[in-house]
């Protein structure tokens, strides 16, 4: 510590502190007049140039938004194009009193609260001398009212400006989503130069999951402008670059076809090529017209839709969430068979329900009196409840949902799309988490049957079914099959993405499963044996009845006298040709009854469409 | 008798501010300029008094934490320098997990009756700091020392550039630094430093960077290069600034900022405001009005007679300098336009408030001086 004090020299070291303040003092100055000089060049030596930029003649840069890329289907029809159309715009800078213009134009045309609420949003966004859009889609007879009146509206301009146009109306709308007028939400997701101009963007869907294939960039012209505003002439002009095309997986043809045929049913279907996760069609029902909300929809459409019971708004493919009832019996058998907890010819008696060791409860078969011996082929084709109550309560609930997680069931497929939900696979921990509870056996039986609590998207039912056609290779569904380079001719082809690759243990046991659900179809006794009239090919395939709300115990169904709304889901999967598939389809019908009856011809007319046009 | 008088009054004055440990001349200095700012608000605010009123409350409430700094003993201060760093760390690490989101960056701490950004603590707590450390130790700087006060300085720096908030980190990064340059790191040293810097600075451009802050440093070479985005800015307020001329077109007669063309124009653009209102004769003015404040404090650190003081006033009066240049530098064109404002005339409430408690440190760092002769 002395030591220290001797070596610690005041003198030496006040003089070294003052030293280097006397050279910052002069490093400031020598930075202050590095500064100065700069202004004085800023300032007098180009005074004229910048004198002349400020007040003679103004050079403006204006925003020239790049045209939205373009839509086809697979097979290249056009699913969603631009078409120019006639806006309302206005130039702040060019408006001595806002209001006083607006009480004006309110003379020549009408527009909504709506329409005024977004310009104003827009208004404090946009800098003065960028024309805002106040209304939309004009008319002839608004135009030429607006054109004769225009000498005494300064700052109103009427443009021609392309806006989204979906030429097929509410044909694949769930698939497509929409574009509608952007928002200040929006803007804050955006790079607000580049959306300088850019009045839509993509709100849902492919088009807001796309969004930044489809927009481009924006281009902008240096103009030289008058004191009142106006374009003089174009100095120069780098022109806005157009977005990407895409080229969807989606078959129009086949889409249609399975949105007629589902006539007034509400559901959904998803048809699928297993060999690489393309969707052939994804279908909502009902539908509604995209091309309401592009414009700006007004409160009583929209209160329409969103009010109306069947929730046409509502994308039920992705986001809806459904009891697969017994379309997981396939996978169950699988994975009893794989996991050697029962063997494909054990039998197991079924007499009309099923009693956990030392408990009262009656688990039910839908059919009352049983089917008698089953093996699991029979089980399978004949959809027996009992048989799979017993398997369900040999595998136990771990190795339930650890097999299913396999195949997707219990997590989001990651589709090129919005708003797609995960459905739930439960197992103990899921309830813990869920609810707060430890799991019961019973609930292990209802699961075993797609009953209780498991829940599955009809995207991720017809993936899943996908996957076992495939013997467990599960790609990722996507409905994007190349983008179309607007600069150069490159076409970005989508390669797909194995997400999920289950090994069988042994190929016998997937032939087992596979031929029980030929036989649905194909047996005799099948539960789908109904659409096996005219087949020219071979399907496999699956039905299911979800159960909408539980029965009490000795209570009895009678469809007659439940009200439809809480009528049983009908479901259907399936995949064909049954040696080869190139298809699965899923098929959700809401309150439709049996899965026989409603679902599975569904499945057969969209089937049917699908190999009509590849013979 | 008149005479006799006058210089009685000024005598009474003087010995009020001597007794609220002020310096007069510094003191006169700030209020000049915060009044030149408040005018100035006013132009920049549509010629409206909103912005210049809530300006000046704010800078009423600076002026009192100034004097409420100027009075807390350098011992004091001295001895709660690593507590207020720790604080400053911790916050911003706060801020990390909890902040809140504005304009894309994490920088706001909400305490419920309060939102600050803890990074302005961290301005003035890094220079105490290291002022500190390096006061008790031998002079010059040796390499463990030197160590020492880089990572002292370098934590808070880039947690701050991660927020992102290059301005501040700059700001913070500097004040640290520039104790150590008084300290006395020998050139060697620096030069090692500079070499090494300069090597990193490719890597650094790669990946400490955002793509946003590269696009900006791009279009300082080339504004023309993207004349909607951020080299609209620099286009805007050159033309602003250069049209000003020698005399500037006068008070409230700026064509370009009052047509709105310049974006910030109240918060860090504001001195293209001025530059074309007062055109270069003003701008003279007011930078020369800066170069003497920035000369007072290093007057009062190379008079102070210990070495904390003379390491924290010489610094702090530095920091003061690198906001004006690199706020002056931005908004001319040459530099790239990173988020500091113009002292103690920009808009804005939280750098206001540190700049007047660093002066505040400052004058307590002259009253600290035993004998003080003028």
């Amino acid at each position: 510590m002395s030591q220290r004090v001797q070596l610690k020299d005041d003198y030496l070291e006040s003089r070294l502190i003052r030293r280097r303040l006397v050279l910052s003092a002069v490093f400031v100055l020598i930075l202050i007049v590095t500064v100065l000089i700069r202004l004085y060049v800023l300032q007098i030596n180009e005074y004229e140039h910048f004198t002349t930029l400020s007040e003679s003649n103004r050079v403006r840069i204006k925003a020239l938004p790049p045209t939205r890329g373009l839509i086809f289907d697979r097979n290249g029809v056009v699913m969603a194009d631009n078409l120019p159309s006639y806006r309302l715009e206005i130039v702040h800078e060019q408006v001595d009193d806002i209001d006083l213009t607006l009480q004006r134009l309110s003379r020549y045309i009408e527009f909504s609260e709506q329409d005024l609420k977004r310009f104003k949003q827009a208004s404090s966004r946009r800098r003065p001398f960028e024309s805002i859009p106040l209304k939309l889609n004009l008319d002839d007879k608004e135009v030429a009212r607006l054109a004769v009146n225009l000498h005494e509206l300064d700052g109103v301009e009427i443009n021609a400006r392309l806006t989204r146009n979906y030429p097929q109306g509410e044909h694949a709308v769930h698939a497509l989503g929409y574009v509608s007028r952007i928002d200040v939400k929006d803007l804050n997701e955006v790079d607000e130069v580049d959306y300088a101009g850019t009045s839509h963007i993509g709100k849902l869907g492919l088009e807001k999951y796309y969004e930044s294939e489809l927009h481009g960039s924006v281009g902008l012209q240096q103009v030289e402008v008058n004191a009142r505003g106006r374009t003089l002439r174009v100095l120069s002009e780098t022109p806005p670059v157009p977005g990407n095309n895409l080229y969807l997986t989606i078959d129009s043809n086949l889409q249609k076809a399975a949105e007629e045929a589902f006539a007034d049913y509400t559901g959904s279907v998803v048809a699928i090529d297993p060999r690489n996760g393309e969707i052939l069609a994804l279908v909502s029902m009902p539908i509604f017209d995209p091309n309401l909300f592009v414009n700006g929809i007004s409160y009583a459409n929209y209160n329409a839709l969103r009010d109306s019971p069947t929730r046409p708004l509502f994308n039920r493919a992705l986001s809806g969430q459904y009891p697969p009832g017994s379309t997981t019996k396939p996978f169950y058998g699988l994975a009893g068979l794989e996991t050697s907890t029962i063997s494909a010819g054990k039998k197991v008696f079924c007499r009309g329900f099923y009693r956990l060791p030392n408990e009262e409860r009656k688990y039910r078969d839908w059919k009352k009196e049983g089917h008698g011996h089953m093996d699991m082929d029979g089980a399978i084709t004949q959809s027996c409840d009992i048989y799979f109550y017993d398997l369900a309560y040999n595998l136990g609930i771990d190795r339930m949902s650890e097999f299913m997680y396999q195949f997707g069931f219990g997590e989001k497929t990651k589709i090129d799309s919005t708003g797609e939900r995960p459905g739930i696979m439960p197992s103990r921990d899921w309830k813990r988490k869920a609810q707060g509870m430890i799991w019961f056996p019973g609930e292990t039986l209802i699961t075993g049957i797609g009953q209780g609590a498991m829940l599955v998207t009809p995207l991720q039912l017809a993936n899943s079914t996908a996957a076992l056609s495939q013997k467990g290779a599960r790609y990722k569904p996507h409905l994007v099959r190349a983008i179309e380079s607007s600069q150069t001719d490159i076409i970005r082809e989508m390669t797909p993405e194995i997400v999920g690759n289950y090994e069988m243990k042994r190929e016998q046991n997937w032939q087992h499963i596979h031929d029980a659900m030929v036989n649905v179809v194909h047996g005799l006794r099948g539960t789908a044996q109904g659409i096996r009239r005219g087949l020219k090919y071979k399907v496999a395939g699956k039905t299911g009845t979800a159960q909408v709300f539980g029965i009490a115990q000795e209570e009895e169904y009678d469809e007659e006298t439940v009200a439809e709304k809480l009528r049983d889901h009908a479901l259907f999967i399936s995949y064909a040709p049954a040696e080869d598939p190139h298809i699965a389809v899923a098929v959700i019908v809401e309150n439709g009854g049996h899965g026989s009856s409603v679902a599975a011809p569904i499945a057969r007319k969209v089937m049917d469409v699908f190999f009509q046009g590849a013979s | 008798m008149s005479q006799e008088l006058d210089s009685e009054q000024v005598s009474y004055s003087r010995r009020i501010l001597e007794a609220l440990k002020i310096d007069p001349v510094l003191f006169s200095l700030l209020i000049i300029l915060s009044t030149i700012g408040a005018v100035l608000l006013y132009s920049a605010g549509g010629s409206d008094t909103a912005l210049m009123t809530r300006q000046a409350i704010r800078l009423s409430v600076a002026f009192v934490l100034l004097v409420v700094v100027a009075n807390i003993p350098l011992r004091l201060l001295k001895k709660i320098s690593i507590v207020a760093y720790l604080v400053g760390i911790l916050l911003l690490l706060a801020v990390m997990f909890f902040g809140e989101i504005g304009k894309g960056a994490q920088r706001w701490l909400d305490l419920g009756f309060l939102r600050f950004q803890p990074s302005e603590i961290l301005k003035l707590a890094v220079p105490l700091v290291v002022a500190a450390y390096l006061s008790n130790r031998i002079l010059p700087v040796g390499w463990k020392d030197l160590i020492v006060s880089v990572v002292l300085v370098m934590i808070p720096v880039l947690l701050i550039a991660r927020q992102p908030d290059l301005g501040t980190a700059i700001l913070v990064g500097s004040a640290g630094f520039f104790v150590l340059f008084l300290a006395g790191v020998r050139w060697r040293i620096m030069l090692v430093i500079g070499v090494m810097l300069s090597a990193m600075a490719p890597i650094l451009w790669k990946v400490a960077l955002h793509d946003y802050q590269r696009a900006r440093i791009l279009t300082l070479l080339d504004p023309e290069s993207d004349p909607l985005g951020s080299g609209y800015h620099i286009i805007q307020s050159k033309i602003a600034i250069g049209s000003g001329g020698v005399y500037g077109k006068g008070w409230l007669n700026g064509t370009q900022s009052q047509l709105d063309f310049i974006p910030e124009r109240s918060t860090d653009f504001i001195f293209s405001v001025f530059g074309e209102e007062f055109g270069f004769l003003g701008s003279v003015l007011l930078i020369g009005l800066y170069l003497v404040i920035i000369y007072r404090g290093l007057y009062i650190a190379a008079s102070s007679d210990d070495n904390f003081g003379r390491l924290l006033a010489g610094a702090l009066s530095l920091t003061f300098f690198v906001y004006l240049f690199v706020n002056t530098g931005m908004v001319t064109g040459m530099l790239p336009v990173v988020g500091v404002p113009l002292p103690l005339i920009s808009y804005g409430g939280t750098s206001m408030v540190t700049l007047m408690m660093g002066f505040g440190l400052i004058m307590s760092i002259r009253a600290a001086k035993r004998f003080w002769t003028r």
